[in-house]
């Protein structure tokens, strides 16, 4: 913690223009606040939470996607990542079909799930894998781990996503990006310096409180320099190229797509889908599972939030009848959804 | 008598048996009859009574076993109200097939910690179920103790002023859970801080005076008790975030899957509150019992928002500490 003072103290004491900074990482929404960086922001610094947390962008028709295979297919485990669970479908959540007797799993890990394939092989196992550049390649060990031994009884329900996409969409929205972290890790440098080049800025951070403290006192800093930029602020783990031998795996076993994203609707090429050859682990091939439209509460504003477009506080629904013992939107349920986020830790009621 | 079976809860030779061989040898004192109620001297002064069930998974945890848990709940929770605990009661639900140098050795674990506390335990009743009708074991207890201090400590006795302590440090008996079940493929040295704490308490009303709070962090952990009090007392309490002794085994479980220490469970830990002119007497105080050697003050109750807690986080920003929702982790006690 030793930089972390007087990196805390000349934040509070920054006297220069507004500034609008964008976080894309759940984990930047929830360690921001955790941490109490959040609170020490000076009153002309707006940190705004983006379409970071892969739980809270997933809409409510992938939800019910999952809930027509559990129907379909009463004898299948379906295994999931925990907050998923509490997403709500148009209709109904996984956790309510769990209670309805279907055989719902939390799994921390895809490789877990592949366990449960090999300890019951009469049953089919599905993966609901969500998740951004840091997790799909653990999706993808898994699925070449059960090519390799053989187990037929294993497939994904695909709604993986990227984030590259989403800064180009997300210009107007902030004056520079937080860059999440881990995501980094795995595309490396090069997409934030080609994004510099059309004008997005931003700086990479680690998700301790001095390395957040740091990456904002950068993004000030720069902003005041008034040219684009890239910056990493997390060299530790960030490099210029990135994990190609995991972006490799993932391009063995999927390749691009459009995607809907809560809040942001369609962004073409921004989904990962099983490629074709691969059809015998893709669940929607294997069990015919229709393209469900989904359809979320029109009073929760959620879609505008993941946009940056309204605080949490904004929605009518927060606080009220949506909070994180009985979540309406997803951005309450995820543990790294911004609602959720404000919800536990008190918001910006410190800034004021 | 290798395993348990239902003829050993039927009432008849074998229930006989079954007592005799486990839980007479473990629990002998003067008060343990074998007619059908335990007749005590009654202490002078108020009585608290206590009551808790334990179905903790797995039943043998590092640092203790579902027995020793057993009495330390017990015992803690009369503890928390200032009373010295004095009688306890244990019933057994027992799984047919368990195995019976198991139980001998849970109850003997519970002997062992009832006489660290200075109680016994002078009532139970056993029953066996068919396999599947519950898991392993579960103990129901009572306990029954005299009150020491008069107003006893209550959850609605915070002030503005006063001082929160914490008699260690925090989580260990929800990490070393975790990491018994073997989910995670986690070793770890980390073990449960489960713990009888009757002395400890004692001494601290004997050298730092009355208390105003006294609970127990177990389901829930730390956070949850504070935001009790804070409820109960209609108080803000502010917590220092640098000053919660947290072990290193605990941050590296809770670093590697995502939780917070002030939410895991402990089973040894209480949470203090008293009239701030007094926390350092009652930091020496503790200090000189074997559990709370790292205890530390952790906080104060201030003017504010009733019922909200508060952190000054270690970097000097602010948030809220918010009760957990949901179900951190299933049968911890």
């Amino acid at each position: 913690m030793d930089a972390a003072e007087p990196l805390a103290l000349s934040l509070r004491r920054y006297a220069g223009p507004p500034a609008r900074i964008m976080e894309v990482c759940g984990t930047h929404t929830a360690e921001g606040f955790r941490t109490g960086v959040r609170s020490l922001l000076p009153p002309q610094v707006k940190l705004i939470a983006g379409p970071g947390c892969p739980v809270c962008v997933t809409p409510a028709g992938f939800i019910d996607t999952a809930v027509f295979l559990a129907k379909k297919r009463p004898d299948a485990v379906l295994c999931s990542f925990g907050d998923l669970v509490r997403v709500p479908g148009s209709e109904k959540s996984l956790a309510a079909v769990r209670a309805e007797g279907a055989d719902v799993r939390v799994v921390y890990s895809p490789l877990d799930a592949l366990a449960a394939a090999r300890e019951n092989p009469g049953r089919e196992v599905v993966f609901l894998s969500v998740g951004f550049e840091t997790t799909v390649p653990a999706s993808c060990l898994a699925l070449r781990a059960a090519k390799r031994e053989g187990i037929r009884n294993f497939s994904l329900l695909c709604s993986n996503r990227t984030m590259d996409r989403v800064y180009g969409r997300l210009r107007g929205a902030a004056d520079a990006f937080l860059y999440p972290g881990h995501v980094s890790v795995m595309t490396g440098m090069a997409l934030y310096r080609r994004l510099a080049e059309q004008g997005v800025s931003g700086a990479v951070a680690g998700f301790g409180a001095q390395e957040m403290l740091l990456a904002l006192t950068v993004l000030l800093q720069k902003l005041g320099e008034g040219k684009p930029f890239a910056v990493n602020c997390y060299p530790r783990v960030v490099t210029e190229e990135g994990n190609e031998a995991a972006r490799r795996l993932v391009r063995d076993w999927m390749e691009p797509c459009d995607a809907v994203w809560r809040g942001l609707g369609e962004l073409p090429g921004s989904g990962l889908r099983l490629r074709r050859e691969w059809e015998a682990y893709d669940a929607r091939a294997k069990f015919a599972l229709p393209e469900l439209p989904g359809r979320e509460n029109p009073v929760c504003r959620c879609g505008e939030v993941l946009r940056g477009a309204c605080e949490p506080t904004d929605c009518p629904l927060f606080g009220k009848s949506c909070a994180p013992q009985h979540p309406v939107g997803a951005c309450m349920v995820s543990a790294e959804g911004s609602c959720s986020a404000y919800y536990r830790f008190g918001g910006t009621v410190w800034n004021e | 008598m290798e395993r348990i079976t239902l003829a050993h809860g039927s009432g008849g030779e074998q229930t006989r048996e079954l007592i005799e061989s486990v839980f007479f040898p473990a629990f002998e004192n003067p008060s343990l009859t074998r007619d059908d109620a335990a007749l005590l001297a009654a202490p002078a002064g108020r009585l608290a009574l206590t009551t808790d069930s334990f179905v903790v998974s797995p039943p043998f945890f590092p640092g203790g076993d579902i027995g020793k848990l057993s009495v330390c709940g017990t015992v803690n929770d009369l503890s928390c109200r200032a009373a010295r605990p004095l009688y306890l009661t244990a019933s057994f639900v027992i799984e047919e097939g368990f195995e019976a140098e198991k139980l001998k050795k849970i109850a003997r674990s519970m002997a062992a910690a009832a006489a660290e506390a200075g109680a016994a335990i002078v009532a139970g009743d056993t029953k066996v179920v068919r396999k599947g009708q519950c898991d392993g074991l579960y103990i129901t207890t009572a306990g029954v103790g005299a009150l020491r201090q008069e107003p006893a400590p209550g959850g609605d006795r915070a002030r503005e002023g006063d001082a929160v302590l914490v008699t260690g440090d925090i989580g260990r008996h929800g990490a070393a859970i975790l990491v018994a079940r073997g989910e995670f493929g986690l070793s770890s040295s980390v073990t449960s801080d489960c713990a009888p704490l009757w002395n400890m308490v004692e001494g601290l009303l004997r050298e730092a005076g009355p208390v105003s709070c006294l609970r127990d962090a177990t389901r829930g952990g730390l956070a949850t008790v504070l935001c009790e009090l804070a409820e109960a007392s209609g108080a803000e309490i502010e917590l220092d975030e640098k000053a919660l002794p947290v072990c290193d085994a605990v941050r590296g479980v809770c670093g590697l899957l995502g939780l917070e220490p002030l939410y895991l469970a402990c089973e040894g830990r209480l949470a203090v509150i008293l009239p701030g002119n007094r926390a350092e007497a009652a930091l020496a105080a503790l200090r000189k019992s074997p559990f709370g050697r790292d205890a530390a003050i952790v906080g104060r109750v201030r003017a504010g928002v009733p019922g909200r807690v508060t952190v000054r986080t270690a970097i000097g920003g602010r948030r809220l500490l918010a009760p957990p929702a949901g179900e951190l982790l299933p049968r911890i006690c």
